[in-house]
């Protein structure tokens, strides 16, 4: 068979397909709607899981290491200390708060200004503020905490580890739930297309049987129903991707105003390229593999029996 | 051309359709299966159409051992055979010109060649001018031609036919018979499986007598004064 040849059949049956979707609207819009509702829920604990990731992000606040020095040590060395730690890899910025600064700020509250007057002498440390890179998680955290704490001349180091472990592990959780319900989701949408096509077939049986009879081979017959499968998983995409984007925009204002109350300027993260190329590619790959099966199980009948 | 070696076939439920059958039809032989109901002349065309493997012996058709091909060489087998059924199989939600057409798409061959021999297949059982009717549109005898056009659109080497006036009144049949007969002229080699004596006498061609799965006679009868040409 030649190339153009080739080509044309398939284009006859990317067509032919698409007229068979288009003829049953009903059907179709039902088919897709469950196929969308299915791709559409891991899509969202992905939304979530990286809405919660940028949260953490935007909290880098929290992830601050407060390294106190030894009460004797110089200011000089001090400054010394903090250009040697911007250098070292993992460590974002680090800014010097002088032992003076330290107890000028403390001293703006009352509570604390008339105690500190009674003392004879400064009693605060110079204190270096480390911000980690962003992209590190909890494990690389405590190395680094463990690092700083070795440095000459510093006495204390103070990182709320447990609550950045606690939301790591917050997130982590949702990120493996995300990939069981893609997993078990993706299973749904093939059984769902199987079946659609397993129905479309056996209204063309007698045409299959009759295609054999006369030659066809299997890739002959499977390739419109494999045409069929793709128009599913592709309709099916684009109404998960639509569920996504109203979702989003409805649940947008309610999440800004929440974060807003607790003094966050979070928002839902959009439909990036990743998200969109996972829910259409497994639409795709599952509106495939499920016209495959049902083809390949009828095919299974028709061959010759000993 | 068709050569079947002490061929069994036994279908599941135990039932032995074929019993240790040897039969040859020469190329170019016009051979009529003939029996009655349940003989065993529709399984030995389904072991030639290879829709059923034989339980024991040999089927060789243009010299190749059927028992010998993958399912993968099937198709290619397939599109060389021309076959016929009694209940002609057309698909009705296709026009007559598609159901001809069929073979030569299965095939792959271009839409100008298509174009130019389903014309020709048409013309060559008196349907030309029924291209664009569907089946269930023609009477029961046009029905049964274009089933045999569809067959013979391919030019295969080997024809096939299980029954193909089962359903027609006799002078229906006589008309099936005789295009059976010209295009075995022009050199097609072919199987008929009728129960429909009286007709099959009026060609003179060999018949194949089955009797509950053997082979009861092969003989060749002449062709009686005034039958069909």
């Amino acid at each position: 068979m030649s190339t153009g040849i080739w080509l044309a059949r398939h284009a006859q049956n990317l067509l032919g397909a698409l007229g068979a979707v288009s003829r049953n609207p009903l059907g179709t819009f039902l088919t897709v709607s469950v196929i969308g509702i299915a791709l559409a829920l891991p899509a969202a604990l992905n939304v979530l899981v990286q809405t919660g990731k940028s949260a953490a992000g935007n909290w880098t606040d929290v992830r601050d290491f407060s390294v106190y020095l030894q009460p004797a040590t110089p200011l000089a060395r001090a400054e010394a200390l903090a250009r040697e730690l911007r250098k070292r890899d993992g460590i974002d910025s680090v800014q010097l708060v002088t032992a003076d600064a330290a107890v000028a700020e403390l001293g703006e509250d009352p509570v604390f200004a008339n105690a500190l007057a009674a003392l004879e002498s400064n009693p605060l440390p110079h204190t270096l503020v480390v911000r980690p890179a962003g992209d590190m998680d909890s494990e690389q955290l405590g190395k680094l905490s463990t690092g700083l704490q070795k440095t000459p001349d510093v006495d204390l180091v103070k990182l709320d580890l447990q609550w950045v472990q606690r939301l790591n592990a917050g997130l982590d959780f949702l990120a493996r739930l995300g990939w069981i319900a893609a997993v078990l989701l993706g299973g749904a949408v093939l059984i769902i297309v199987g079946n659609t096509i397993r129905l479309d077939i056996q209204t063309r049986t007698e045409e299959i049987e009759v295609a054999k009879l006369l030659g066809a081979t299997d890739t002959f017959v499977r390739r419109p129903f494999l045409y069929l499968g793709l128009w599913y998983g592709l309709f099916g995409g684009l109404v998960a991707l639509l569920i996504l984007a109203i979702s989003l925009w409805l649940l947008g204002g309610p999440v800004e105003n929440l974060a807003r109350l607790y003094g966050s300027r979070l928002a839902l993260e959009g439909l990036d390229l990743t998200t969109l190329s996972a829910v259409l590619g497994g639409g795709l790959l599952a509106g495939w593999s499920g016209a495959w099966l049902a083809v390949t199980r009828h095919l299974s009948g028709l061959r010759p029996k000993n | 051309m068709i050569r079947f070696e002490n061929v069994s076939k036994r279908y599941d439920g135990g039932r032995e359709a074929l019993s240790s059958v040897s039969i040859e039809v020469a190329a170019g032989e016009l051979a009529f299966l003939t029996g009655r109901s349940g003989a065993g002349k529709s399984t030995v065309l389904k072991l030639v159409a290879l829709i059923e493997r034989p339980t024991r012996g040999q089927v060789i058709v243009g010299g190749r051992q059927l028992s010998k091909l993958s399912y993968r060489e099937i198709p290619a087998y397939r599109q060389q055979i021309g076959m016929v059924f009694q209940d002609n199989r057309l698909l009705n939600d296709r026009s007559a010109y598609e159901n001809v057409a069929l073979p030569l798409i299965i095939s792959g061959t271009g839409q100008r060649e298509i174009g130019r021999r389903v014309r020709a297949a048409l013309d060559q059982v008196g349907l030309l001018d029924r291209e664009k009717y569907p089946p269930r549109a023609l009477s029961a005898g046009e029905q049964q031609r274009l089933s045999i056009a569809r067959a013979v659109v391919s030019r295969p080497a080997v024809l096939i036919a299980d029954e193909p006036t089962g359903n027609l009144d006799p002078e229906l049949s006589l008309e099936i018979m005789t295009l059976f007969r010209r295009l075995n002229e022009v050199g097609v080699t072919m199987v008929i499986a009728s129960h429909d004596l009286p007709l099959v006498e009026r060609f003179g061609s060999r018949r194949i007598v089955l009797s509950g799965g053997h082979v009861s006679s092969g003989e060749t009868v002449d062709r009686p004064a005034g039958a069909a040409t």
